[in-house]
């Protein structure tokens, strides 16, 4: 090949670069290692971390048993080797999986367009938000202080420097709801969106309606958010909202430390134009068959650059294959089981403690702790392979002495007792 | 002679919506072991929803034969060279979904107490350290979720930085070969976005810049190796005018499979960039994500990094959270942490000098390539190549969906937007000699049908299962989800 090139040595292929750019020693990164050295590295790695605990924690990543039937298909070589499907001819694999994906979550929400998926929930909100904002060319934006803290972080991260005015907005201390009166008081004329969560941080489920009642009545959107997917199985979709931003880790996907994960943006049939995101839509090949490919690219960076609605490129496809087969094989009836075990085994837990809210509650809630701290209840249970809930104040200073719990369909009866007891009840 | 393909049968499919049935399901759940609660006593009758519309029903079987069905109707890296350029299709290992999915790594919550997360902190040091090696830079955050949410990062973190001194300034330069997340990373980041034009060797314009930087930029940002597989020789000289006048420079790392072990930009000058662990690092595309893009800096941008950053301690590891000068959060949690895993798996699998030599393969096999094409195409400039090469040809559409007659992925094609009829070829490293040849045979051999069949190229392809697609009407009429 050297020969065929007309060169003597592989060094010579960068022979053109000046002096000052070339590396001439060796990177400080040990000798390549075998794949059993690899493999045993990453087992004492995760030996390090926490094994085999059962786990009370929610508060955006959720732990739901994961179907086998999942990774045997995201393994697949077809799915997992291949790039954004742009050459619709032999990638119709990819694409008629995120057309049955965008399907199954217009059908889960209540909304009329879904894109392909967002990095995360996260990044979402930001993404929901810009998009609010361009409908309505305002720039204000009212959050409900029960949207996930971090989402709020990501938030004000992406909306520093675009002249926005971000407002949040109090719950209710009694039912752990939005407080209506300090949503009224956030909005005026300048808002493009009032954005809330439900089931909110605290795991409360929200009157969505009565919120999108006040904000249309001011001219905002309303940007519903949900961080567990589980709970669509069950409650009333968010049909009065404009924009959903949401995340699936619930759905199939590992908790991984945080990521990878997969959000989505859902919205009304006529603001598809200004969403981010890939998008796939049904056509014809030359034969006249059913056939898919992505569309409406012209919002999108590669073709409209710095015009584009977002700077979003790669996103998170092969875990939206994920949720995809999940939601396959639960189906109808099984999301509904799934959700309805998720309610009775939070309730069985929740109304056993003191729990700081009496608004509804899907599968987490807030308990207070009583006269011990969350960390002394969490290193008691600890001893018993066992990981309690967040304690709040790190994010939330008023609710000292209060942790946020969550129960799925994978806490055992006995693992919830001893969390009871901990907890003296 | 088509010495790939041959002829094979793929099955039809509906879609789930169609093949579903009432009462099938493919799950099952424990027996509930504590009390049924009816969900409109628990939540309230007006927030529990009838059933789902629509939403499938079918069986486990109905699943699996489904999925594999439509998984056959994709190409991809296993099944041979998928030379797009600048996305840098290499081969995937299979070691790193292994290790991504081990118990202790796949499990673990981001909430539960950093004494319980100790091996996953030293992970993440240990990437952070081999990237800031290769990169030749101070510090990294892995936070960014992708190569653009990188790109945002990196330019807020020069605003910030600027912002530090007392003036954000207004403007980025980006040259005009830059991939599209450029300029619309920089609008996000609240800047101008002015563009620069490429000198006729493909490189950017060192007087036109020098005239376009004044005490209004804020930054460049600099692809390099550019989208054209050329190395911007005057990088370092690009650097010290930026300098001279306050402002950064920023690169976009999508190219860093051409210089791993050879060349490090924070030696010469480059004061962040973001890396794209799904390209240079290996991990899979997987059809659109997810991907991965930590963003590397030298020292003094370093406060101004993402929240949280990693802390040692004789206690361990944990997360520090006291950085006032932080830009904030870009993404919740900690980044993609199974993409970082695979990431540094393939660092070890390769080991510096491993990195070295996947680097000289991959300009060996480009090289190789653009050495048999260069005499049916045109190379677009003729400076040399690194790691890919860009021929132009009027047909250039045409060709590509011809490739995929022949066995092949199609190349990048119409990009950069610079060259008109752009053919973007990267092989990259994982291809053996005789797929490249196999490659160019069939590049070869269409130049030729170009002129004798032309017909045969314009209507291709003519062997999938899904012939020509007609993109057209899929936007004119947009259908975004089945409805019955």
């Amino acid at each position: 090949m050297l020969d065929t090139i007309g060169a003597s040595t592989l060094e010579d292929l960068y022979s053109h670069l000046p002096e000052d750019v070339c590396f001439h020693g060796a990177l400080n990164i040990p000798a390549g290692k075998s794949e059993y050295e690899i493999v045993d590295y990453f087992r004492a790695r995760g030996l390090e971390n926490a094994n085999s605990h059962a786990n009370f924690l929610g508060a955006g990543v959720y732990h739901h048993y994961r179907p086998v039937l999942v990774d045997a298909v995201v393994s697949r070589g077809e799915f997992l080797t291949s790039y954004t499907p742009y050459q619709a001819e032999i990638s119709q694999g990819t694409l008629t999986a995120i057309f049955e994906f965008q399907t199954m979550i217009c059908q889960l929400t209540g909304m009329d367009v879904a894109n392909a998926s967002m990095y995360d929930g996260s990044t979402a909100v930001p993404e929901a938000a810009m998009m609010a904002m361009r409908i309505t060319g305002r720039d204000g934006i009212a959050v409900a202080r029960t949207v996930h803290p971090e989402y709020r972080e990501v938030l004000g991260t992406y909306t520093r420097h675009q002249s926005t005015l971000v407002t949040e907005f109090e719950y209710d201390p009694e039912s752990g709801q939005v407080d209506l009166e300090s949503l009224e008081q956030a909005l005026n004329e300048t808002t493009a969106a009032v954005i809330i969560q439900s089931p909110n941080f605290f795991g409360v489920v929200e009157n969505a309606k009565q919120v999108a009642e006040i904000a249309h009545a001011k001219g905002a959107l309303l940007v519903f958010v949900f961080t567990e997917a589980v709970s669509l199985g069950l409650l009333e979709p968010p049909r009065d909202a404009d924009i959903v931003a949401g995340e699936l880790q619930s759905f199939a996907i590992a908790p991984s430390y945080g990521g990878p994960f997969a959000g989505i943006i859902a919205c009304k049939e006529k603001y598809v134009r200004q969403l981010p995101g890939r998008l796939v839509g049904e056509t014809k090949d030359a034969n006249g068959n059913r056939a898919f490919c992505l569309t409406l690219a012209t919002r999108e960076q590669h073709i409209r650059r710095e015009k584009a609605t977002s700077n979003i490129c790669t996103n998170q496809a092969l875990i939206a294959l994920m949720a995809t087969v999940f939601m396959a094989l639960y189906g109808k009836q099984g999301l509904r089981e799934l959700a309805e075990q998720n309610l009775a085994k939070a309730h069985y837990l929740g109304e056993r403690l003191w729990r700081r809210f009496n608004g509804p509650y899907f599968n987490e809630f807030v308990a207070a702790t009583g006269v011990q701290s969350p960390d002394e209840i969490n290193r008691r249970l600890l001893g018993f392979q066992i990981v309690g809930g967040l304690p709040l104040d790190r994010f939330y200073p008023e609710l000292r002495n209060s942790v946020l719990l969550c129960c799925t369909e994978m806490a055992s009866r006995a693992d919830m007792d001893a969390v009871a007891e901990a907890f003296g009840a | 002679m088509i010495s790939k393909v041959r002829p094979h049968p793929t099955q039809n499919e509906s879609l789930l919506f169609e093949t579903s049935s009432p009462g099938k399901a493919g799950y099952q759940l424990p027996k509930l072991d504590v009390p049924p609660v009816d969900a409109r006593d628990a939540l309230g009758a007006q927030n529990v929803r009838q059933e789902i519309p629509d939403f499938p029903e079918v069986s486990e079987v109905d699943v699996i034969r489904h999925f594999t069905r439509l998984s056959t109707w994709n190409y991809a890296i296993d099944l041979g060279l998928y030379p797009l350029g600048s996305c840098t299709m290499k081969y995937n290992p299979r070691v790193n979904e292994a290790v991504a999915r081990t118990e202790g790594l796949m499990w673990i919550h981001p909430y539960q107490p950093d004494a319980l997360s100790q091996g996953a902190f030293a992970i993440l040091a240990e990437l952070e350290r081999a990237l800031a090696e290769i990169t030749g830079m101070d510090a990294v955050t892995l936070q960014p979720a992708a190569g653009a949410h990188g790109e945002l990062t990196g330019i807020l973190l020069v605003r910030a930085a600027l912002e530090a001194q007392g003036n954000a300034r207004k403007k980025v330069i980006v040259p005009d070969s830059a991939h599209g997340t450029n300029p619309a990373s920089v609008r996000m980041a609240g800047y101008e976005v002015v563009n620069v034009a490429s000198n006729d060797r493909g490189m950017l314009d060192v007087e036109a810049l020098v005239r376009t930087v004044d005490e209004d930029i804020a930054a460049i940002m600099i692809t390099n190796p550019n989208t054209l597989g050329v190395f911007e020789e005057h990088i370092a000289e690009v650097a010290r005018i930026l300098h001279s006048k306050g402002a950064l420079v920023y690169m976009d790392g999508a190219n860093m499979n051409a210089l791993a072990g050879i060349s490090r930009p924070g030696d010469y000058g480059v004061d962040l960039m973001h890396l794209n662990l799904h390209k240079t690092f290996s991990t899979p595309h997987g059809g659109g994500g997810p991907g991965s893009g930590p963003v590397a800096v030298k020292k003094p941008l370093e406060p101004f990094l993402p929240l949280p950053r990693l802390q040692h301690a004789p206690s361990g590891w944990s997360w520090n959270y006291d950085r006032p000068q932080s830009i904030g959060r870009v993404r919740a949690f900690y980044g993609n942490f199974g993409v970082l895993v695979r990431a540094l798996a393939y660092i070890m699998a390769h080991g510096g000098d491993g990195l070295n030599r996947a680097t000289l393969d991959a300009l060996l096999n480009a090289n190789y390539l653009r050495k048999l094409l260069e005499s049916h195409y045109e190379i677009a400039y003729h400076a040399p190549s690194m790691h890919e090469c860009v021929f132009r040809h009027a047909s250039n559409g045409a060709i590509a969906k011809r490739l995929i007659d022949y066995g092949f992925h199609p190349y990048t094609v119409s990009f950069p937007l610079i060259v008109h009829g752009a053919m973007m070829i990267e092989p990259t490293e994982t291809e053996s000699k005789q797929e490249l040849d196999l490659f160019a045979d069939a590049l070869v051999s269409i130049a030729q049908e170009v002129k004798e069949n032309p017909e045969l190229v314009s209507t291709a392809p003519h062997s999938t299962r899904t012939t020509k697609v007609d993109e057209v009407a899929a936007a004119r009429k947009p259908i975004l989800k089945w409805t019955r």
